[in-house]
Formats: structure tokens, sequence, C-alpha cells
């Protein structure tokens, strides 16, 4: 009885510790495979921006600067789309609040490359021809000083902007379903209070409810983030495909996990080890992501009853 | 009742052992061709399987040194060392054209001229209009928008971006400078569309578009194509006459190893941008299946060839496909 309770034991322990072990082995084979890159440029690669096969000359920092400005633009929008959203859906009545908060849910079912196909046959098109020569032609926002900087030179349709309007659809279920947990938690009788105390909706929102729930709202946003850094097939359709620095939010460039996807297959030798390197720099971010996420969403966990 | 199933199990033994599936992968620049063959080939051929996966020039490449595939897919020509370094058989399959696409409302298909100059000063990003006076000498007749060009070109490592790019540097020496050639390069300007089919799908969205791709996709994907300026200096449409005119003018005598560049060719009707497509071979294929191999091969060159017409692609003249079948042999 003893032995089979320590083999028992043993083979849940193997099985508990085996994502763990996973992960290490990603780390390790990525590292391995990067070593050339590494030792070739050195940190360097981290700033360094010519990606030229041509000349087997590569540096990283398009790619990084294209993942942080999509990811940011990303943000930018659904934060306060998913902030707005969760906080109907908490105070609308309930025959209203359950199908909408199911739609919401709903946007997370559609898988990435249709968001993808969507993108580049819908919003490109829209954009190149009635968005962009409105905010370009018309209100004529580049000659305005640091026009040009912010959006860049010319329109295309594809690029950072398109890209980040994307995203941000793609991670507002995500952000939204967690701040609605958030706000749910606050305990009612806080909330009744503020009510009995003359407050309106909006000052119970932003001093009991979001004060309430703020760490929570943190490990959200940083959920969506960490989505966004990664998502690959939606952003490749409308990036741009371009080994350049972002000029502007109207400029073409790549991201990341763009860059990997359209030529991995293709690669040998250094670019080959430099897309390995590439691959570490995102999982390293993403993972620094996800445990400053999870360490958020642990702080509020004992308030949300999952103890 | 015993025997029988006996009979049977052998049966399907030998059959079987018969079946041979021949697997290949490569390039997109012949895919429509190859698919066609395969397919036919197959069909036709009892015993024999043959498919073809478009994947790119360079994955082939890989897929081939990795000994996954039977057969790969080339356009991205490699010089006889590169061949005896990877312990690899080249053999040249089909000529065909790499044309100039454009996206420009008003402009009727084949109209626009582009002379050499001005289609590497495109593709660098130094004419960034499309009624920049450079345009607009050599197109009189033409009303050219006040627009913006968008330079569209391979995200992936391809063939057909190989052959574009080292035509680009041998009329350019500013971008030979500047760029260079190679299946992958660092793009001065424009965006990046996956595979042909990505590149056609980009220019056909965007409005002041142009962007490069095999003709056979140009022509299903209805884009205008361009006339460009040869090395005779005169201005000539993409039809199976100018592409035929380039691959009449390949020199295969003196082609070690079936290197063959085919871009800027000489001669008045001569397409310049023209590219040869290769299939590579490992050296150490196990005899049957080089067998099956050379047999497809051979009926490439013979039956395949109307097929290869029909989609806008060159057969190789007969000369070569012997001597192709003589290599094979060895």
């Amino acid at each position: 009885m003893q032995q089979t309770d320590t083999i028992f034991r043993t083979t849940c322990l193997l099985c508990a510790s085996l994502v763990g072990l996973l992960m290490l082995g990603i780390f390790i084979q990525l590292g391995m495979h990067s070593a050339d890159t590494w030792s070739r440029f050195g940190l360097s690669f981290l700033w360094t921006q010519d990606w030229d096969p041509a000349a087997d000359l590569y540096g990283a920092w398009p790619n990084i600067a294209g993942t942080l400005l999509t990811t940011a633009i990303a943000l930018l929008i659904a934060i306060p789309l998913s902030f707005v959203a969760a906080l109907f859906v908490t105070e609308a009545p309930g025959w209203l609040a359950k199908p909408l908060s199911h739609c919401i849910d709903l946007l997370a079912a559609i898988p990435s490359v249709i968001y993808g196909m969507w993108g580049l046959f819908v919003l490109v098109p829209l954009l190149q021809e009635h968005v962009q020569p409105f905010l370009v032609d018309e209100l004529r926002l580049t000659e305005l000083p640091g026009g040009t900087w912010l959006l860049g030179e010319g329109y295309s349709g594809f690029g950072f902007f398109t890209a980040g309007i994307i995203l941000s659809l793609m991670i507002l279920p995500y952000m939204s379903a967690i701040m609605r947990d958030v706000f749910r938690m606050t305990p009612p009788m806080l909330r009744e209070s503020a009510y009995g105390l003359g407050c309106t909706r909006w000052e119970t929102t932003r001093d009991v409810i979001m004060r309430y729930g703020i760490r929570g709202l943190l490990g959200g946003i940083f959920i969506g983030m960490g989505r966004a850094l990664g998502e690959t097939m939606a952003v490749l359709f409308v990036i741009g495909n371009m080994m350049d620095l972002p000029a502007g939010l109207f400029s073409s460039g790549t991201t990341i996990a763009a860059t990997l996807a359209c030529n991995f297959a293709e690669a040998d030798g250094l670019q080959l080890s430099a897309l390995f390197a590439l691959g570490l720099i995102l999982l390293l971010m993403s993972f620094s992501i996800q445990v400053a996420a999870q360490y958020y969403l642990h702080l509020t966990r004992g308030a949300r009853g999952e103890r | 009742m015993l025997k029988h199933i006996v009979l049977a199990l052998l049966a399907a033994g030998s059959i079987a052992q018969a079946e041979i599936a021949l697997t290949g992968a490569g390039a997109s620049f012949p895919a429509p061709v190859y698919q066609k063959w395969t397919y036919s080939y197959s069909q036709q051929t009892p015993g024999t399987t043959v498919t073809y996966q478009s994947i790119g020039s360079g994955a082939g490449i890989n897929q081939i040194k990795a000994g996954t595939v039977d057969f790969a897919g080339s356009d991205n020509p490699l010089t006889l060392e590169q061949q005896q370094a990877d312990a690899l058989v080249q053999v040249p399959m089909l000529t065909g054209g790499v044309v100039v696409i454009v996206n420009l409302r008003g402009v009727p298909n084949g109209q626009l001229k582009l002379s050499k100059d001005v289609l590497a000063r495109i593709f660098l990003g130094d004419i960034k209009y499309w009624n920049d006076k450079a345009i607009a000498a050599i197109n009189p007749g033409l009303r050219l928008p006040k627009m913006k060009i968008t330079v569209v070109h391979r995200a992936d490592s391809s063939g057909t971006s190989f052959i574009f790019t080292n035509y680009l540097s041998k009329i350019s020496a500013d971008w030979k400078q500047k760029v260079g050639q190679g299946s992958a390069v660092k793009w001065p300007v424009g965006i990046g569309g996956q595979k042909n089919p990505g590149v056609c799908n980009n220019v056909a969205r965007i409005q002041g578009a142009i962007g490069y791709t095999e003709y056979t996709y140009a022509v299903e994907a209805k884009l205008n194509c361009a006339m460009l300026e040869n090395a005779d200096g005169q201005y000539v449409k993409p039809t199976m006459e100018t592409f035929t005119a380039s691959a009449s003018c390949a020199d295969w005598d003196n082609a070690p190893g079936f290197y063959m560049e085919l871009t800027n060719i000489p001669g008045a009707k001569s397409w310049p941008i023209t590219g040869v497509t290769y299939i590579l071979l490992r050296k150490d294929m196990p005899a049957e299946r080089r067998e099956a191999m050379k047999e497809y091969i051979s009926w490439c060159f013979d039956e395949g060839a109307a097929a290869a017409t029909e989609l806008n692609y060159v057969p190789l003249p007969e000369s070569v496909a012997e001597k192709v079948e003589d290599k094979l042999d060895d």
C-alpha cells in the first residue's frame, strides 16, 4: 500500500513539473539555437536596426520597436473600450447585461486568422480609401507641428495603426472579462454605502470600485498586453512587413511574431539563428508580462474569493 | 479459404511495394504547372504518385538538404560548386517571365511604359509619385494621377525576388551598390506580401501600387502589367513571344551545373526579366526512386510541354531536355 502511494505521488509530481520543464526546455533550446547570433553581434543585436540577409547582418530593433508600438496602440484603444464595456455590463440590468456579456466573450472565440482576413479585405481598403485620406488630405493633420512625426509620410492602409486596431479588438474580450470580474467583486455594502452618501454612478465607480479593484485592472491590462505582443497571423496580414523602424502610425513595419512567421521556413545559417534570437526576446517579453499579470491578479485573489 | 486470404495479402503486399510516392516541395513560381503535371502524371501512371507543395525556393532547398522530400523546386540557381558542396543535382525544367504589375486607375493594361532607370528608381524609392516627370516623359499619351507609389515586394525569401533583384542589379549601379541581389534583400521602400499570391493581392488592394510577380499569377489575378524597356532599348509587353525570345538566347552549352541567368538578355523582342526554374535532386537518392523521378521528368518534357505553354511558361528546347536526361542517367 505504502509503495503504491509513493509511485502515485512520484507520477503526479512528474506530471505537475512537466509544464515547468517544458518551459525551461524551450528557453534552453531557443538560447542554444540563437547562440551564433549572440556571439556574433553580442547584446548590440537588441538595438541594431539593420536586417540585411544579403549581407548577413541582423539587428532586432525594428522588430522590437514594431512589437512595442502595435501593442501600445492596441492598449490605447482597448483599455478605455474594455473598461467602459465591463462597467456597463456590471451596472446594467440582467436582461441586457447577460447577452452583452456573452457577446463580448464570443469575440474571444474568433480565430486570429479570421481577424487577419477581415483586416486585409475590409479594414485596409477602408482606411486607405476613406479614413487616412480624410485625416491626411482633408484635415491636413500631417501639416500640424509634429504631425509627420506622429503619422508618418504617406499612407497605404497597411501599417502599425491598422495592426493596432485589429489587435485591440482581439484583446478586448480578455481584458473586459477580467475587469468585469473585478468590478463584480466589490462588496455590495461598500457600493451601496457610496450611493447612500449621494455619490453618482461615476463617482462610485471612480472612488470605490476602481480603487478596490485597481490591481485586478492592472492584471487584466497585462493579460491583454501579453496577448497583443505575441499575436502573429492577424498582424502579418496588415502590418506591411517592412524591416524598418516605425516612421509614424501610418507607416509599414514588422513585429517579432510577423518576422518569424514570414521568414522561418526559408531561413538558414545566421539568419535562422537571428530568428531564434528574436523568438527568445519575444518569449522573455511575454514571459515577464505574464509574471507581472499573475502577480497583480494574485494580489486581488483573496478579495475575489479564490482562496 | 485460408489460401485465398494469403493470396490476397500477398497481392496487396506486392502492390504496396510497387507504389512509389515522390514528394516535392519548393518554389511557388512554377507551382501552377507543377500542380497540373503531378496530377496528370499520377493519374496516368499506375504505381507512381507525384505531389508538389509550393512552400518557396529557400524552404525547398532546406527540405532537400534535410532529405525530407525527393525533389525540390527552386528558381534561385545554384552554382556547380554549391551543388557539389551539398551533394545535389540541379536540372532546369522551365523558363518563365517575371512581370511588373501596377494598380493605376485610368491606365489600361499593358500601356504603362517603364524604362530601366525609372523602374530601378521606383523600387529604390527615389520616384515617389505616379505623376513624376520621369514617368510622364516616357508615357506621353497617358494621364497619370498624382498618387503615391506603393512598392509591393515579397516578404518571404523567394526565387522570384532573386530573379527580380538580379535584374535590377544589372540595370542600376545604384541598386547594385545599395541593395544588391538575393532571394531576400533589404528593400528600401514598400510593403511585403506573402508569396506570389500575397504580392498580387496587395497590389490589387492598394491604389497606386507596383509589384512584381510570375506572369501566370498576374493573369489569374487580372492585374495590369507594365511594358518594360529591354536590353536593346525597346519597350516590350509580357507575352509568350517575348518570353520565348529571351529564353532562346540561353547558352546552355556553357552553363556548368545548368547555372543560368536570363535577365537583361539582348534582342529587340526579348522580355528583360525571365528566369529558369529548376528541380534539385539528391545524389544519394535510392536507385528505384531515381528511376521513377527520371521517368517523371522526361514525361514533363514530352507530354507536359503543352500544359506549360497554356500557363504561359516556356518549355525548354529539345536539345536541353536531352541534356537533362543525359545528366540524370549518370
